[in-house]
């Protein structure tokens, strides 16, 4: 397939005037990918009074940046969005589009392939150019993660892919990089607007139930005592997760008994599940064996849970938690 | 109002396990049911038949034996249900399946559509409003919450950071959440009446007006290259080694494995 | 699909194992410790439907059938012995004998709102006195006017207090004896000079009320007697044939559950570096407790097929019961063994099936009685 002159478009989600996280991600592969294709690395930011968004964009690599400016986009809505970027794709003719797969990506993106009769591959872990095909190889998970499948779209342009945020490498920030910004203007019809937005509210995270959180810092015996216990919760904080505990912890009142785990207590699953000073005996195990995956601290190197974690660490539990949330700050603070 | 809810019939995937010695996905004996976000689709449906009076069909692309799924969305309370079922159809992507989908709710006819946002199997959250955009009517994505409000529906969309109160006119097509309420039970009368006094339609290729090129794996967009399962689960490493090096072995796992950006 | 059952009953089954999964057997173990009538579980059954499986919808039946009944029982019971009996004394006993016995105007007017959830059924036969040799009963019934007064006592009476509507079995000519001497009462829980005593403290089934029920010049209406006067004993008898294979159906079910616990322990429990569902004296227990347990399954849903179409039925009820009864004994008591050290801390649920499991070898007819029936069957 001869090169096109457009590699790669990426979707520069912003909410409020705040480039999304994720869309920064993709410019990072978004330049692999280009440079695989010997092509351009292209942005489209969509919404109102959002020129600093366009930079941001140009900041972390992009050659061109299109802004669809309108008052109508300030909030966002799903047909106005997908129409801007249907229209924006359209002119500009990329190989690839990107997009971020959160809770607006996975509302446009979907809308927009139907628009362009293109595929699109959500949720993509891994994107890697196809030596002899030059085509784009989708990796991602299905069955609830248990599987991983590779996609092609060998027949339809552009290959659309959405990623999650988190899984690709957000590149350094850099304010001396050059890029274009071109104003893309857009007529909306009274039919553009086929919703009407009533209420606009943010919400802080709520309490999430142990059973339905996707972290889980939890502790045991070996946290030594109830004043050790801010040490699960700051670090539950800086992972996005919730605090649980065993039933030693629990009859010691260190704990809430709707935070215990195991056999009398609840069944969890979550994505990561960190063992902080827990034997591992089975009644706590069976509740959380089929965690995603599973970390142990403990200072017994022949404690039972060693033989279900992914990673075990035999040491002080109180030392290292705090050090661990040490590396997770100085981690958000470099990028 | 007429109401067609869109529903799935999936393996229910927390059941389905990595085989430890072989590293291959284990199907049998994984019970069927209706994917999550579906069955809270169909429960809000059923909340507004009960509330409105509106008419409630269901609808799934699928095998012959996506039946039991839908005699399960009868028992519940569903007044119709049609099994999009035919060769033609296998092995169709996202875009040829909400296409076809689509073609079946022209010819059914709809004030308002229903689907779950996202499949457990293929958790794609594609085919909603892909369905929209091949109907041409609104769509809001996310929702929570439905309420009629005189002539329209007043939606709750939902965000990561927060939500939309949305108001949007029928015809048009919701993608609801499982949070969105707790579905009933399917009474024993209707578990009964549903094997007894109703029926499951059976609707092939020939039933519905669609372009051939475009439905199945002929229509699809995208191709599977290749599948593979992650492999067995196997007892990981144990590190006895200061707590500043532990701190950052636990860390970069966690980058590993994308937990932490 | 499963061997045997038809598509409806595959499904209803669905329903039953995700309600006895989301609704029963979460507060299961508390239920037990605290000895509590799960009040909430028995509205939440009334809702699916669950109340009156068997009866047509003209009594306010949902217009399934014996089997769905019965696997509703078993499926229940897996997950709570407590709520199981609840279930099954309920359908069975209550709502059975008005149904097979009732005039039109009873079935309206008690097996109605019985059926569809909206008042719970108990029946009393047994008396302190008069246990398997039910027909020695001493309470009596008396005509006065268009009432009959009722005296006496009964005792270890399921669902007492909770009960809106008791079927009473009491001695209207005590000459007459079992041919002709007893008859059966529909008794409404207020009925005045009709007490309930304080529940019993049991081995298990501890959530299940169990009580004394005391009659002193209860006055009831004459247009309650069941059936014809002297048809009592013939009623009750018949009301524990099917009673029987009811209580097979918790038998099972407690078997059941037990077995599955135990199944999902071996095989995560490590000893001498292997889960010990690898030793072979596991396995061949394992293999002992899943034969008895699908024997029961068997001999239970014979039991349902002949009492279905019509077929007589009394000694395959018996066996049902006796087989599953000693089934539920044993694989509980082999589910505890196999735990362990564990298995007998209320940690583990497997101590209280196995405490549930000893009483569907007592009542509604002990083991013993069932082998009377049985020989009595076959050497006739």
């Amino acid at each position: 397939m001869e090169q096109l002159k457009n590699g790669v478009l990426v979707y520069i989600e912003q909410r409020g005037g705040q480039v999304e996280k994720v869309s920064l991600e993709l410019l990072g592969k978004g330049r692999e990918l280009a440079t695989r294709l010997n092509s351009t690395l292209l942005a489209v930011v969509i919404g109102y009074k959002i020129n600093a968004c366009a930079l941001e964009a140009v900041y972390h690599g992009a050659d061109r940046v299109y802004v669809v400016d309108e008052p109508l986009l300030a909030d966002f809505m799903s047909k106005p969005y997908t129409k801007a970027l249907m229209l924006v794709t359209q002119a500009v003719t990329p190989e690839i589009v990107l997009i971020g797969a959160t809770s607006i990506g996975r509302d446009i993106a979907p809308r927009l392939s139907v628009c362009l009769h293109t595929g699109l591959t959500a949720d993509c872990t891994s994107l890697e150019i196809d030596e002899t095909t030059q085509g784009l190889l989708m990796t991602r998970p299905a069955f609830g993660g248990n599987l991983m499948a590779t996609i092609t779209c060998p027949n339809h342009r552009p290959q659309m892919s959405s990623v999650r945020p988190g899984v690709m490498l957000k590149p350094t920030r850099d304010v001396s990089l050059k890029g274009e910004v071109v104003k893309f203007p857009v007529k909306f019809t009274p039919e553009d607007k086929d919703v009407e937005i009533l209420v606009t509210m943010k919400e802080t995270a709520k309490k999430v139930k142990i059973e339905d959180a996707k972290v889980l810092v939890s502790g045991g015996r070996g946290m030594g005592s109830v004043d050790n216990m801010p040490l699960l919760y700051t670090l539950a904080g800086e992972l996005h997760g919730e605090v649980s505990g065993t039933r030693a912890v629990i009859e010691s009142g260190w704990l809430d008994k709707d935070l215990q785990v195991g056999q009398t207590g609840k069944t969890v699953r979550p994505d990561l599940y960190l063992a902080c000073g827990i034997s591992g005996a089975i009644q706590h195990v069976s509740g959380m064996e089929e965690s995603g995956l599973i970390i142990a601290v403990n200072l017994n190197p022949t404690a039972p849970i060693f033989e279900v974690a992914d990673l075990g660490i035999v040491g002080d539990v109180t030392k290292i938690l705090p050090l661990v949330n040490k590396e997770l700050l100085a981690l958000k603070t470099n990028s | 109002m007429k109401i067609v809810v869109c529903i799935k019939q999936v393996p229910d995937t927390t059941e389905v396990r990595i085989d430890p010695k072989t590293g291959t996905l284990v199907r049998e004996g994984v019970p069927s049911i209706i994917n999550p976000d579906d069955l809270g689709g169909l429960e809000a449906a059923l909340r507004l038949k009960d509330s409105l009076g509106a008419e409630v069909a269901v609808l799934s692309m699928g095998p012959p034996q996506a039946d039991v799924a839908l005699r399960e969305a009868l028992a519940m309370g569903a007044d119709r249900a049609i099994l999009l079922s035919d060769r033609a159809f296998s092995g169709a992507d996202t875009w040829a399946t909400s296409y076809t989908l689509a073609a079946a709710l022209t010819k059914i006819g709809y004030d308002l559509i229903i689907a779950g946002r996202q499949a457990i199997d293929g958790d794609t959250a594609q085919v909603g409003p892909q369905i929209a955009e091949h109907l041409h009517i609104p769509a809001v994505t996310y929702v929570k919450d439905i309420e009629k409000v005189f002539d329209a529906l007043v939606v709750k969309r939902m965000f990561e950071d927060g939500y939309q109160k949305i108001k949007v006119k029928t015809p048009c097509l919701l993608t609801v959440l499982k949070e969105i309420n707790q579905p009933r039970y399917m009474r024993v009368s209707g578990i009964f009446d549903a094997y007894k006094e109703k029926t499951v339609e059976l609707w092939t290729v020939k039933d519905i007006d669609v372009d051939l090129n475009l439905i199945g794996l002929k229509g699809s967009p995208t191709r599977v290259n290749k599948s593979f399962t992650k492999g067995a689960k196997t007892a990981g490493k144990v590190f006895t080694v200061t707590p500043q090096e532990s701190a950052h072995l636990i860390v970069e796992k966690l980058k590993e494995k994308f937990l932490i950006g | 699909m499963e061997i045997g059952l038809s598509k409806e009953h595959t499904l209803l089954k669905k329903m039953l194992r995700d309600f006895a999964n989301n609704e029963v057997k979460p507060i299961a173990a508390e239920v037990d410790e605290n000895e509590r009538f799960p009040s909430e579980t028995v509205a939440k059954m009334a809702q699916a439907g669950l109340m009156g499986i068997p009866f047509p919808k003209k009594y306010g039946g949902e217009g399934g059938d014996y089997l769905g009944y019965v696997l509703a029982v078993e499926m229940i019971s897996t997950a709570c012995a407590t709520t199981g009996v609840i279930l099954s004394a309920h359908t069975s006993l209550c709502c059975g004998p008005i149904y097979d016995f009732g005039t039109e105007e009873q079935k309206l007017q008690f097996l109605v709102p019985l059926a569809k959830g909206e008042k719970l059924g108990a029946f009393a036969l047994t008396e302190p006195n008069a246990g398997t040799d039910a027909g020695s009963g001493e309470m009596t019934a008396r005509l006065q006017g268009d009432s009959y007064l009722l005296n006496g006592s009964k005792i270890f009476i399921t669902n007492a207090g909770y009960a809106d509507i008791y079927i009473i079995f009491a001695m209207t000519d005590k000459t007459l004896g079992t041919r002709g001497g007893m008859s059966a009462f529909i008794v409404e829980a207020k009925t005045p000079g009709f007490t309930v005593g304080p529940k019993e403290k049991k081995m298990g089934i501890r959530g299940s009320s169990t009580c004394e029920l005391v009659f002193e010049n209860a006055l009831v209406p004459a247009k309650n007697m069941l059936g014809q006067i002297g048809d009592g004993f013939k009623i009750a008898m018949k009301t524990l044939d099917g009673g029987r294979i009811g209580v097979a159906a918790q038998a099972l079910g407690i078997a059941q559950g037990a077995l599955d616990e135990t199944v999902s322990y071996v095989k995560q429990r490590k000893q001498f570096g292997k889960p010990i569902a690898a030793f072979q004296n596991t396995q061949f227990k394992i293999a002992e407790m899943a034969m008895k347990v699908e024997a029961a399954r068997l001999l239970t849903y014979k039991a349902v097929n002949n009492k279905m179409n019509g077929v007589p039925y009394s000694v395959d009820a018996a066996m049902a019961k006796l087989f599953a009864s000693e089934t539920a004994m044993s694989v509980t008591t082999e589910a505890v063994q196999l735990h362990g050290g564990y298995g007998y801390t209320r940690s583990y649920p497997v101590e209280r099936m196995m405490r549930d499991a000893k009483i569907t070898e007592i009542y509604e007819g002990t083991s013993e009685v069932q082998h009377m029936v049985i020989a009595a069957g076959v050497l006739k």
